[in-house]
């Protein structure tokens, strides 16, 4: 019960963020990669901003225990792998193309028409497809 | 704005990782339902899900608001884009949030590098998408 409440109250303040930030806004996401063009830096004081509490939690975490129970998250894991490089270059170019990451795109449903639900959609075809294809990327090239 | 909403959702991360001891990252939580690999932690996911697709929602008709994405209405461009964004960040482990957000904020090298990766590849895309080719 009290882990559905912090949940809820979780992902209730990451959409008002959102939206308040203007992270919904897809011209303002794309105006933030645009450096050749308008460039609006607002994303980089909503990623700033968001830093600022988060960083005080980390902290926050050391001799204690999660309110709900269980433990926190393993230290920062391991070393880059081929998968993180290639994932990441992947997203931030659907990322520009559309101007929209998957925050965003679920905090916008309900306003965000045919195209969100339809980017929505493709995304999570995305998602399932993944993992199918982490396996081919860790094989590496089919040899002759 | 900008600063208050991101202050906002860093405090749903830091909610979600003192309450939960969780990380909160936005393609984590939902590609874990799409794949199965979160099915023991179904019911948390779903909650955080409910609260960030239903709160600006009931944000909207509180304060009579009309908020708009400004998405593009080419579906070649959003299907592309959605395949690509969801592909990427469940083969990164992490998206805007959970490399961006919380792993920035405690300095994981993972998270630095895929938030320095992700920026670089959007901002060459948009050079090349926009002022090269002129499709978007």
């Amino acid at each position: 019960m009290l882990r559905s409440m912090i949940s809820l109250l979780s992902g209730g303040l990451f959409g008002t963020g959102l939206m308040l930030s203007g992270m919904t806004d897809t011209t303002k996401v794309q105006g933030w990669l645009d450096v050749l063009g308008a460039w609006d830096p607002t994303l980089a004081f909503v990623l700033g901003g968001a830093l600022l509490p988060m960083a005080i939690a980390w902290r926050l975490t050391r001799d204690r225990s999660p309110l709900a129970g269980g433990h926190f998250p393993a230290p920062a894991a391991s070393t880059p792998d081929k998968a993180l490089i290639v994932g990441s270059m992947i997203f931030g170019v659907g990322w520009a193309l559309a101007g929209l990451c998957p925050g965003p795109a679920l905090a916008s449903l309900s306003f965000g028409g045919w195209q969100g639900a339809l980017f929505f959609a493709a995304m999570i075809s995305g998602m399932w497809m993944a993992p199918r294809l982490r396996l081919v990327l860790d094989r590496g090239p089919a040899k002759a | 704005m900008g600063l208050a909403g991101g202050l906002m959702i860093g405090m749903a991360g830091a909610v979600y990782l003192l309450g939960a001891g969780r990380i909160m990252g936005a393609s984590g939580i939902i590609g874990g339902l799409v794949d199965g690999s979160g099915r023991d932690t179904a019911a948390d996911r779903l909650w955080f899900l409910g609260g960030l697709i239903a709160t600006p929602a009931v944000l909207m008709v509180v304060f009579g608001l009309t908020p708009s994405t400004n998405a593009s209405s080419a579906p070649a461009v959003l299907v592309l884009a959605g395949l690509l964004v969801g592909i990427g960040t469940r083969l990164a482990n992490g998206c805007t949030s959970g490399h961006g957000v919380c792993g920035l904020s405690r300095l994981s090298p993972r998270g630095i590098i895929s938030t320095a990766l992700y920026i670089s590849a959007g901002m060459a895309a948009m050079a090349i998408l926009r002022h090269i080719w002129g499709v978007i």
